[in-house]
C-alpha cells in the first residue's frame, strides 16, 4: 500500500508495467520491489529446492527471494533482483521456478517430501538402482530446482566493456562514501564514486534521521551537486564494484540501458568496467542480517530495514499489521517510522529482556517469535513471552539481527576478516588490504555521525598515500543513535524449519546436519549444503549460517571462520565481461590488398592466423575443391600461377652487427651470403626443437630481410626481440617488421620469367636472376623487390610491391597470367604443390620436431653457436630412436591417407605399444595420379621401401603404405632451376 | 611493363556519430627510424638540421602536423610526413613504412570516452596531453595512439587491421553517442 | 594485475606476454656442459615468494622487461628492461 506524503518517488508520474502478464502502474524511481509492494503483490517467487511461496525479502541486491525475469525472447534477462530493477514504461516481468503458475505452482509438492532433500541429499537418496540416477533422478531433480532459465537464443542486446582510471576509487555512496569523496574531490584528487544505486545516499534515503536539522536526502542533493560541479570528479550510477583484482585494478558493473523504456540505439544493457585506481575508500555499507526463527520465510517475512527503505524511500507499506522482530536498537525504528506514518504495529518483540522501550504499540521484550503461519503470505505469528506463547495476526513481519558489514571487497585479495566482539559481527582486518580504505557501516561504524567522521578519516589516509594534503570539510549535525544489540542467531521454537539461506533453501538443520556428518569445517558445510552459494553469495545467510555451525561444533565463531569471499560481488553477465570478445570484436581481420579481387572471383576464405588466404578459385564447371584444386596444380606445373603471399612475416635486419645476429639465430651461415642472394634457413627454440622456416635475403651488407611462416610471424618477432635485448643488447642490430609494406605475390610455374618480365621495365633473365638470387625492380614508376624463391618445386618468383599497390599489381598479374593460360591459385593447391616436393610447414614442424627429423641435422653449421644448436645435439633427439620425415605411398586395394592417422609395422597390433609415429599431411597428387602423405616415422630414413601400415582409429581406416623419400616430384630439382 | 594504381579509399569516411568525427589521414610518407648505439644524439641533430624536430622520447612526439616524430616503441620512432634526409642512415636503421600503417583521425569531446571502450590505457587530459603518444593495444590490436588536438587522436593499426579498426572505433561511438 | 613498464608507465597485464624465470638472461656457454643446458632450460624452482621473471610488453613498446614480483602477495616490486640487467 502506498503511504500518503512518504518517499522520495515522483507522484507525477504513472509507470505501467506487468508482472507474469498483469497489469500495474508504479511511480518514477519505483523499483519492481516496490511497485509491486505498492500494489498489494506479496508473492513474489518460489523457493530453489522446496518451491515456497516467497516474497520479498530486502531492499537491495542481496535480495534472494524476488528474482525475476525481464524481457522476453534473445534479450530476455533471468533472475533480475527485483529490488534493483527499476521500472519503467512497459517493463514485462515474469516470475521464475514455478509450474504452471506462481499461485499455483505443482512442484510444491517437494516441500512436502522436504525430509528427503535435506543438505547432501543428492549423495544419500536417490541411488538405487543405480541406473536410475542419470536417466530419472537427475533430469526430475535438474528440473525442479533452481533460478530462472535461460532464453536459448543469441543474446542480441550490446555489452561494453571499458576502463576508467583516478587516484581514488570511492565505492557507495552512503554517508562515509560522500564525505569521502568530497574530502578527497577537494583536495585535488581525481575522484571515481561508484554507487550500486540508481540514487545516491545509501542508507540515508531509507531512514528518517535527519542531516543538519532536514531530511537527509536534502544534504545528499548537496553533496552530489558539488562532486558533480568538479572536473576531477566522475559519478558512476547504477555502478557496482565487483572486484579487487591486483595492483589497484577494480572490476564493476554498469546497468547502462535496462532501466529505459526506450534506451537509445546503440546503447549497451550493461558496461564492464575496469577501474585503476591508486587508491580506493570501501564504503559498500552493511547488510542486515536475518533471524533464524521456525517458518521465517513466509511471504510478509521481510528485514527491517527492508520495510524502513520501502516506507521512507518508496512511500510504501509492506504491510496494514506489522510485527517488528529484532535484537537490536536499529530494528526499533522501523516501529516507530511506521507508526509515524499512520501504519499499524501489532507488536514491536525485542529479545533482549533488560531494554527500556516506549511507544504507542504492544511491546514484548525478552520474548521470541517461534512460529509463523500463512501460505501465501503471513497471517499469523507465534510469540514465546515468559508467559506462554502468544499469538499475533500480521501481515508483516520486519526482521533483524543485527548488521553485517559488506566486507565483501577487501577479502578478494586473499585478506581475512576479523571478528569483532563489541558488534558481533565480521569485520575486515585493515592491515590486510593495502591501497583498501574501509569506511562507514563497511568497517563496522553503523552510527552515521561515526560513518561520517569514519570516511573523512579514510579519505585522508588515502590522500596521504597520494600525497596530497585534505582541506578542512564541514560534517552535517546529526543525532546521537547508538547501536546496541545482544546476538540472536536462531530460535529453536517449536522445531519447525528455520531458514538461514533463503535462496538456496538451507535450513538450520542442514547445518546441523552438516555438522553431525562431519563437514565441520565452513568451507566443507557450505559445500555440503550449498548455503552462501549461488545469488545469495553469502550476503544474507553467511555469518547466521557460521554461527550455526560454531554452535553445532562447540567452537566459537571467530575460530569457526568464514568462507571465502570471490568476485564477484554481484551476478556479473558473461556477455559483458567478454563483450570486447563478441561479435567482429573476437579478432581482428587481416585482410591482404588482393582480398576483394579474390572474393569477387568467388573464392572461400579460410584463416590462417588472423589473415584470410584464398582456398581455392572455382570456375565454371567445377563442382568440387578437388576439382578446382587438380586444375591449379596442373595449371602451376604448366603454365603459370599467381598467389598472395603478403601474410608471411617478412622482417627487416640492419646494423653492423646483421650477420653476427642472423647467424646466431638461424641454424645456417648467414654472413657468408653474397649481397643479391636468398638462403633457406632454419630457426630452432633454445630447446633444440625447430622454430620456424623461412627464407633471408641479402639486400646490402649490413642489411637483410627475412620471411617467416604466416602462423609464426609474432612469435619469431618476439624471439628476434628477445635474443637482441636480452642475450646480446651489445649487438648493435635493428629490427622491424615490414609485413604489412609489402604486397607480395609469388609467380610460378614455366611461364613465371615471362609473366615477371611483361611486368618489370627492364626485362631479367637466368643470368641477372639465378635461382635464389634477389633484387630491386621496377614497375614503371614504383620500386619493388624481386626474390626468385620457388615453395612449389617450379621455376617460380616472389614479387613486392609498397601495399598501396597490392590491389592494382594483383590485378595485372592475373590479367597476365591468364593470357598466358595460366590463374590464380589458392591454399589448397599450394599445399598439395608443396607435398609434391617434400617441403614442410608447420603440419611437420609441429613443436616436437628437430633438425634431425627432418633430415635437415646439416644445416646446423658445425662453424658457429646458434640458438637450440647445444640441445639439439642432445642424445635423445637424434637417431633411430626419432620419429623422421618420409613420404608415403599407399600400395594394396585401400587407397585412402589421413592426417593424423598411426603408423604401425606391417603385422603388429595397432595398439599404442606399437605406434611408430603418424601422419603429418596428405594430398591427392595430380602430378603422380595418386595419393600422398608426408609422415614422421621411427628410423623412417633407413626404411625406404617398406611397407607399413596407415590406421586412422577413429574413421577407422587401414592403409598399406610404402614408405619412401619425401620428394615425390622432381627430385633432381631440375625445373625450379629452369 | 605495367603501371600500377595506388588504392583509393574506400571506407565512407568520415563519419559523424554523437559529437565525434572520424576521418582518415590521406596518405603520408612514413619512415621507421631506429638509432644504434649511442647514436641517439647525433640522430637527434640531424633530425633537427634535415626536418626541423629534435628525436622524440617515449611517449611523446616532436614537429608539427605536416612533419612530425612520434616515438613509436622500444628504440624506435616513426618519422611522419617528409622523405627522410639520406644523412639519417649514419645514425639509425631507415625503413620505409609508409603503406605499413593506416591512420584514423578521432576528433570530438567525447574521444577519450570512445577510446576507453576500446583500449585500457590512461587518456585523462592531466595525464595523456597534447603530443603525448603510447603504443598499446585497442581491443586485440597493436596500436599507436597520439593525442594531436585537445580533443583529438590519432590512432595507427597495420594497414590489413583496417576494416577491423575502423569498424571497432565506430561501434565504441554508436555506444558513446547512445548514452548522451 | 598492471606492470610499470619502464619505458611506457603502468600498464594493464593484458600488453604482456609472460616468458617465464629470468634464468634465461644467463645462457650457458656453447660447450657447457649438459647439467648447465639442462639447468637453464628446465630446472625450476617453483617459489612461494618473491621472482624474477621474463615479460614482454607484446603489445606495447617491444621491450624485454625484467619482472620482480612476489607469488605470495601478488605485490610487483620492480620492473626493469632486460637489456639494463644483462648489460649491468
Amino acid at each position: 500500500m502506498r503511504v500518503e506524503d512518504k518517499g522520495l518517488i515522483d507522484r507525477a508520474i504513472t509507470v505501467p508495467f506487468s508482472f507474469d502478464g498483469q497489469r500495474y502502474c508504479g511511480h518514477a524511481g519505483d523499483t519492481l520491489a516496490s511497485a509491486l509492494l505498492a500494489n498489494g503483490v506479496r508473492l513474489m517467487g518460489r523457493s530453489f529446492k522446496y518451491h515456497r511461496p516467497r516474497g520479498v525479502l530486502t531492499a537491495g541486491s542481496e535480495e534472494p527471494n524476488a528474482l525475476v525475469t525481464t524481457g522476453q525472447g534473445a534479450t530476455a534477462t533471468p533472475n533480475v533482483r527485483a529490488t534493483t530493477q527499476e521500472i519503467f514504461v512497459g517493463l514485462k516481468a515474469e516470475s521464475q521456478n514455478r509450474w504452471p503458475s506462481l499461485n499455483l505452482d505443482l512442484m510444491g509438492i517437494n516441500d512436502a517430501f522436504s525430509q528427503f532433500l535435506s543438505a547432501g541429499f543428492y549423495y544419500k537418496t536417490f541411488m538405487w538402482p543405480k541406473s536410475f540416477w542419470e536417466r530419472v533422478y537427475e533430469p526430475i531433480i535438474r528440473r525442479s530446482a533452481g533460478l530462472g532459465a535461460l532464453s536459448g537464443l543469441p543474446d542480441t542486446s550490446k555489452y561494453d566493456q571499458a576502463t576508467a582510471h583516478c587516484d581514488l576509487l570511492v565505492i557507495g555512496a552512503g554517508p562515509a562514501g560522500l564525505i569521502a569523496a568530497l574530502t578527497a574531490a577537494r583536495a585535488g584528487a581525481d575522484v571515481i564514486l561508484a554507487n550500486e544505486d540508481s540514487r545516491m545516499g545509501g542508507r540515508l534515503l531509507a531512514e528518517t534521521e535527519p542531516l543538519d536539522g532536514e531530511p537527509a536526502h536534502i544534504w545528499v542533493e548537496r553533496m552530489v551537486a558539488e562532486l558533480a560541479a568538479m572536473d576531477n570528479v566522475r559519478l558512476m550510477h547504477r555502478t557496482t564494484v565487483t572486484g579487487v583484482y591486483d595492483t589497484g585494478t577494480y572490476g564493476a558493473l554498469e546497468r547502462v540501458s535496462g532501466h529505459l523504456a526506450d534506451p537509445q540505439t546503440g546503447a549497451p544493457l550493461e558496461t564492464f568496467w575496469q577501474i585503476a585506481a591508486k587508491q580506493c575508500v570501501l564504503a559498500a555499507g552493511a547488510i542486515e542480517r536475518p533471524v533464524a526463527f521456525p517458518m521465517n520465510d513466509r511471504p510478509g517475512v521481510m528485514m527491517a530495514s527492508g520495510v524502513r527503505a520501502y516506507l521512507n524511500r518508496w512511500g510504501v507499506a509492506a504491510g496494514q499489521k506489522v510485527v517488528v522482530f529484532g535484537n537490536n536498537s536499529d530494528a526499533h525504528r522501523t516501529a516507530m517510522d511506521l507508526t509515524a506514518a499512520g501504519v499499524e504495529v501489532a507488536a514491536l518483540i525485542d529479545s533482549r529482556a533488560d531494554v527500556a522501550v516506549t511507544g504507542d504499540f504492544p511491546i514484548y521484550t525478552g520474548a521470541q517469535v517461534v512460529d509463523t503461519k500463512g501460505r501465501k503470505s503471513l497471517g499469523e505469528i507465534h510469540v514465546q513471552t515468559s508467559s506462554g506463547v502468544e499469538k499475533i495476526e500480521a501481515d508483516c513481519l520486519a526482521m533483524s539481527g543485527g548488521w553485517n558489514p559488506t566486507l565483501h571487497l577487501s577479502c578478494h585479495l586473499g585478506g581475512r576478516p576479523v571478528w569483532n566482539d563489541k558488534i558481533h559481527a565480521f569485520v575486515p582486518d585493515p592491515n590486510n588490504c593495502a591501497g583498501l580504505h574501509v569506511a562507514g557501516a563497511a568497517a563496522g561504524v553503523f552510527d552515521t555521525k561515526g560513518a561520517l567522521k569514519s570516511g573523512v578519516s579514510r579519505a585522508k589516509e588515502a590522500l596521504k598515500a597520494l600525497g596530497l594534503k585534505a582541506c578542512a570539510v564541514a560534517l552535517p549535525v546529526t543525532g546521537d543513535d547508538e547501536y546496541a544489540l545482544t546476538p540472536l542467531w536462531a530460535v529453536k521454537g517449536n522445531g519447525g524449519r528455520a531458514w538461514l539461506d533463503f535462496a538456496n533453501d538451507v535450513t538450520l538443520k542442514d547445518v546441523e546436519l552438516a555438522a553431525r556428518e562431519n563437514m565441520g569445517s565452513v568451507e566443507h558445510m557450505k559445500r555440503y549444503t550449498t548455503q552462501g552459494m549461488a545469488p545469495d553469495q553469502g550476503k544474507n545467510s553467511n555469518v547466521g549460517a557460521l554461527v550455526a555451525l560454531a554452535d553445532a561444533t562447540g567452537r566459537g565463531i571467530a575460530e569457526t571462520g568464514t568462507t571465502t569471499f570471490r568476485p564477484p560481488y554481484v551476478p556479473v553477465s558473461i556477455a559483458a565481461m567478454g563483450s570486447s570478445g563478441a561479435g567482429k570484436g573476437f579478432l581482428p581481420e587481416r585482410l591482404t590488398t588482393s582480398h576483394a579481387a579474390t572474393v569477387a572471383l568467388n573464392a572461400p576464405m579460410i584463416e590462417a592466423g588472423l589473415w584470410y588466404r584464398p582456398s581455392y578459385f572455382p570456375r565454371n564447371g567445377e563442382k568440387t575443391w578437388r576439382q578446382s584444386c587438380d586444375r591449379e596444380v596442373n595449371m602451376v606445373r604448366e603454365t603459370v600461377g599467381v598467389c598472395d603471399v603478403s601474410t608471411l612475416g617478412k622482417i627487416d635486419v640492419q646494423g653492423p652487427d646483421a650477420a653476427r645476429f642472423l647467424d646466431f639465430i638461424y641454424t645456417n651461415m648467414r654472413s657468408t651470403l653474397k649481397v643479391g642472394r636468398v638462403r633457406y634457413g632454419l630457426m630452432l627454440r633454445e630447446d633444440g626443437f625447430v622454430m620456424d622456416d623461412g627464407t633471408c635475403a641479402r639486400l646490402g651488407a649490413t642489411h637483410y630481410v627475412v620471411t617467416t611462416t604466416t602462423a609464426a610471424a609474432g612469435q619469431v618477432m618476439r624471439h628476434m626481440e628477445f635474443v637482441l635485448q636480452a642475450l646480446h643488447p651489445e649487438w648493435d642490430v635493428r629490427i622491424t617488421s615490414v609485413t604489412e609494406q609489402w604486397a607480395q605475390f609469388a609467380v610460378a610455374g614455366p611461364k613465371a620469367r615471362a609473366l615477371i618480365n611483361a611486368v618489370v621495365n627492364t626485362p631479367i633473365d637466368n643470368e641477372n636472376f639465378p635461382f635464389m638470387g634477389c633484387g630491386p625492380v621496377e614497375i614503371g614508376a614504383i620500386a619493388a623487390r624481386l626474390f626468385r624463391i620457388s615453395f612449389s618445386g617450379e621455376h617460380a618468383y616472389e614479387i613486392a610491391v609498397p601495399s598501396r599497390f597490392g590491389a592494382s599489381m594483383f590485378d595485372a598479374l592475373l590479367a597476365l597470367a591468364e593470357g598466358m593460360g595460366g590463374g590464380a591459385y589458392g591454399m589448397e593447391s599450394l599445399n598439395v604443390l608443396r607435398i609434391e616436393k617434400g617441403f614442410i610447414t608447420h603440419a611437420e614442424i609441429h613443436g616436437r620436431v628437430t633438425a634431425f627429423d627432418i633430415g635437415m641435422e646439416r644445416m646446423v653449421s658445425a662453424k658457429k653457436d646458434c640458438i637450440g644448436k647445444a640441445a639439439s645435439m642432445r642424445a635423445g633427439l637424434n637417431g633411430p630412436v626419432r620419429e623422421q620425415l618420409v613420404g608415403l605411398k599407399p600400395v594394396g586395394a585401400g587407397k585412402m591417407l589421413l592426417a593424423g592417422a598411426h603408423l604401425f609395422g606391417k603385422e603388429a597390433e595397432a595398439v599404442r605399444d606399437n605406434d611408430q609415429g603418424g601422419i603429418t599431411s596428405v594430398c591427392f597428387s595430380p602430378s603422380m595420379g595418386i595419393p600422398l602423405g608426408l609422415a614422421l616415422l621411427q628410423n623412417g630414413r633407413e626404411r625406404h621401401g617398406e611397407v607399413i601400415r596407415m590406421v586412422d582409429h577413429l574413421r577407422s581406416v587401414e592403409t598399406f603404405c610404402e614408405v619412401c623419400d619425401p620428394v615425390f616430384f622432381d627430385p633432381e630439382g631440375g625445373r625450379v632451376r629452369g | 611493363m605495367v603501371e600500377l594504381q595506388a588504392d583509393e579509399p574506400r571506407n565512407g569516411l568520415p563519419i559523424v556519430v554523437g559529437g565525434c568525427t572520424l576521418s582518415e589521414v590521406p596518405f603520408r610518407v612514413l619512415t621507421s627510424v631506429s638509432p644504434y648505439k649511442g647514436k641517439e644524439t647525433q640522430l637527434s641533430e640531424a633530425l633537427v638540421k634535415a626536418h626541423g624536430m629534435r628525436l622524440a622520447a617515449p611517449n611523446r612526439s616532436t614537429g608539427k602536423a605536416d612533419a612530425r616524430c612520434v616515438w613509436f616503441g622500444h628504440g624506435q620512432v616513426l618519422l611522419i610526413g617528409p622523405k627522410p634526409d639520406k644523412g639519417l642512415a649514419k645514425s639509425a636503421a631507415i625503413v620505409e613504412q609508409s603503406d605499413s600503417w593506416v591512420s584514423l583521425r578521432l576528433q570530438g569531446a567525447e574521444a577519450p570516452d570512445v577510446l576507453a571502450r576500446l583500449t585500457s590505457i590512461d587518456l585523462r587530459s592531466a595525464v595523456f596531453k597534447r603530443g603525448h603518444t603510447a603504443r598499446t593495444e585497442l581491443r586485440h590490436m597493436m596500436v599507436s595512439i597520439t593525442r594531436v588536438g585537445q580533443e583529438a587522436f590519432e590512432v595507427m593499426a597495420f594497414r590489413s587491421m583496417a576494416e577491423t579498426l575502423q569498424h571497432d572505433l565506430q561501434d565504441a561511438m554508436e555506444s558513446v553517442a547512445a548514452q548522451g | 594485475m598492471r606492470i610499470k613498464c619502464p619505458l611506457c608507465g603502468e600498464r594493464d597485464r593484458r600488453e604482456f606476454y609472460y616468458q617465464g624465470d629470468a634464468i634465461a638472461l644467463q645462457r650457458p656457454d656453447a660447450d657447457a656442459p649438459a647439467a648447465d643446458w639442462d639447468d637453464y632450460l628446465h630446472n625450476r624452482d617453483n617459489i612461494a615468494g618473491v621472482t624474477r621473471d621474463l615479460w614482454h610488453h607484446e603489445t606495447g613498446c617491444g621491450a624485454w622487461l625484467v619482472v620482480t614480483r612476489n607469488t605470495n602477495t601478488h605485490e610487483i616490486l620492480a620492473a626493469a628492461l632486460a637489456s639494463d640487467e644483462v648489460s649491468a
